[in-house]
């Protein structure tokens, strides 16, 4: 009873100041709303994390660094990584030689970093191009979903219960022309199906998103949902992906090569230098040492390099 | 249940049906004689007697049909065009009990140690037995299979004549490709074991547990462990199919003769239908150790189970 009798007063009360008291002072600025600090992006937000990340940084660094190597490499020493010379076969390192010679007299410097452009040529490309392709086919089934889905996902399941290394094998044995070319059609014949199920099951999970339904209801369009929610969210675990394929793309080139099936003399690889070097590897194990030392490397380097961009690149493992 | 398992046998079937009929196509669409340089050397008559006695004188879509008579009906993989007279189903059983010794125990192997070590790094997490096997799992994962086998041949037959390079027959030929062939599978082992329990020990029943006053010892035994176990049995199919991978250029290697060997050899040789009958084979060892891994998957872990 009494608040309502004093809210007749109150009402009563400002019925009786005049209109000139009255000052209009403007609509509320929302100050205190403004974000003051510079806003931070997911990219410059994961490169962020990504640094804290001491080991993934010196794993980026050295790939950058064999990167630059094998850009270089093959002109430092002065010896063309085809040149024989019958003068010095199967020389220990030196300074002449720094990595030694094999048994033609061929520089090893030279060699190894020209086997390199065709490791990680190999590795990246074949890593790219199988996620591209496993991309496209994993978001088609999820936005058919459906009937188109379930045929597309059997097929997916055919092609990745036969032993990955026999389909390989086998096209590289069909094809027999072991170029660049064919080796990387045989690693990526099936190599995208697990990409294709694991943007798949991303997509589902993100239709099925709060976010996601409001802006349905919202109205936007289906290809403004894709562009601006589905794949931001899915290209993070994407990249991942693929700086995990890399090194499984380069051991199979170097398994490939090492059983005679890959890259063919003159050109080389770091499998086909291992394989050369093992025929004669209890008398000379530095030629051995240099290919597979940096095969070791790399698949080093891009494991730890992912293990960094999979904590940086995915909100949800953020302590 | 059994609706699964057949459902399942039935896309086994269809997916050894496939691969057996791309292989055999695209073995027969290799431009050049099938005999290769042998053919050369052959007078007219005895060339074509060589045709008729592998049926390659018959269109492609009839060979095909007897092909897939034979191998339905009796599992009768032909002939090998190399070494004439001898039966590829028969060698292709012989050699794969090799592998399949060499295989089983590096599997048992890797697995057991991969789960020990996996095990007690998660126990003493960032402590020195937890770096060292971490340290141990890294290189397990980044040194290729025939890096390892060279330096354990260099190291234990030419610095420390222990064992010997290649053969077989006895234990001691069995030691190095073993090793060789299971520290892959310890590495992957105790990385996934690791990371098991290390999300298990941090779920709500361990604090329950705990609070309960249970033992250390029996949480670790009766929570962690079945918990953290149970995923591991998906990546055995993994490690099957690295088992297969390793054993091709392990068996080369070590000089063993088993199915990895065969099948490189057959290769080099450009012997066809030792290559169709090898691929087949390995794909049909390889698709079955799948299903058997998802069919245990789905009897041990009760949350998957199919009704």
């Amino acid at each position: 009873m009494a608040t309502e009798q004093n809210s007749f007063a109150s009402a009563a009360e400002w019925e009786d100041i005049p209109a000139e008291k009255f000052e209009i002072i403007g609509t509320d600025d929302f100050s205190g709303d403004i974000i003051a600090r510079p806003k931070v992006g997911y990219w410059a937000d994961a490169w962020r994390r990504l640094k804290e990340n001491k080991i993934a940084i010196v794993a980026l660094i050295v790939l950058i660094l064999l990167i630059v190597m094998v850009a270089v490499g093959p002109a430092l020493s002065g010896y063309n990584f085809e040149q024989v010379d019958t003068s010095a076969i199967n020389q220990r390192p030196s300074a002449e030689h720094w990595f030694g010679t094999d048994s033609l007299g061929r520089d090893l410097f030279a060699r190894v970093w020209q086997g390199g452009r065709v490791s990680i040529v190999i590795g990246i490309v074949g890593a790219v191009v199988a996620s591209v392709i496993g991309c496209i086919y994993g978001g088609i089934a999820s936005y058919f979903g459906g009937i188109v889905d379930d045929i597309m996902m059997r097929v997916v399941e055919v092609l990745l219960s036969i032993p990955y290394l026999i389909i390989v094998i086998l096209i590289s044995v069909v094809t027999d022309s072991k170029s660049i070319g064919t080796m990387m059609l045989a690693l990526t014949l099936t190599g995208w199906c697990g990409i294709a199920r694991l943007v798949r099951g991303q997509m589902l999970q993100l239709k099925s998103q709060e976010y996601v339904l409001a802006a349905n209801a919202l109205g936007v369009s289906p290809l403004k949902t894709i562009m601006r929610h589905m794949i931001p969210n899915t290209i993070g675990i994407i990249i991942v992906a693929i700086t995990f394929d890399i090194p499984g793309y380069i051991f199979s080139e170097a398994f490939l090569s090492y059983i005679g099936l890959g890259i063919q003399p003159p050109n080389t690889s770091w499998g086909a230098l291992a394989s050369a070097a093992q025929q004669n590897f209890m008398f000379y194990p530095y030629q051995l040492l240099f290919p597979s030392l940096m095969i070791a490397l790399t698949m080093l380097s891009f494991t730890l390099l992912g293990d960094g961009l999979r904590d940086a690149l995915d909100p949800k493992l953020r302590k | 249940m059994l609706k699964y398992v057949l459902k399942r046998i039935g896309y086994m079937l269809v997916t050894l049906f496939i691969i057996a009929t791309v292989t055999f196509f695209l073995m027969h669409s290799i431009p050049g004689d099938p005999l290769g340089a042998m053919a050369n050397k052959l007078p007219e008559q005895a060339k074509a007697n060589y045709y008729a006695k592998y049926g390659l004188d018959k269109p492609l879509t009839e060979q095909y049909g007897i092909f897939m008579k034979n191998l339905v009906t009796k599992g009768d993989l032909g002939e090998s065009l190399k070494y004439p007279g001898k039966s590829i189903t028969e060698t292709l059983i012989t050699n794969s009990k090799v592998s399949g010794v060499n295989g089983a125990f590096a599997l048992l192997f890797g697995v057991s140690i991969g789960i020990v070590l996996g095990i007690v790094a998660a126990l003493n997490k960032n402590k020195w037995p937890d770096y060292l096997v971490m340290f141990v799992a890294m290189m397990g994962i980044t040194i290729p299979v025939f890096v390892l086998a060279a330096m354990l041949q260099y190291l234990f037959t030419v610095k420390w004549q222990l064992l010997p390079t290649s053969g077989w027959g006895k234990p001691k030929h069995m030691i190095l490709p073993i090793i060789a062939m299971c520290f892959g599978s310890i590495a992957t082992y105790a990385r996934y074991l690791k990371a098991n329990m290390l999300d298990v020990l941090g779920q709500d029943y361990i604090l329950t547990a705990e609070a309960k006053g249970v033992s250390r010892f029996n949480v670790i035994k009766d929570h962690v462990m079945k918990n953290a176990f149970l995923p591991c049995i998906t990546i055995l199919g993994g490690q099957i199919s690295g088992i297969f991978t390793g054993s091709f250029v392990i068996e080369k290697m070590f000089g063993i003769p088993g199915l990895g060997f065969y099948y490189v050899s057959s290769i080099n040789d450009r012997d066809y239908t030792m290559i169709i009958g090898t691929t087949i084979f390995a794909a049909a060892l390889f698709v079955l150790a799948q299903l058997l891994i998802d069919i245990a998957y789905t009897i041990f872990d009760p949350r998957i189970r199919i009704k």
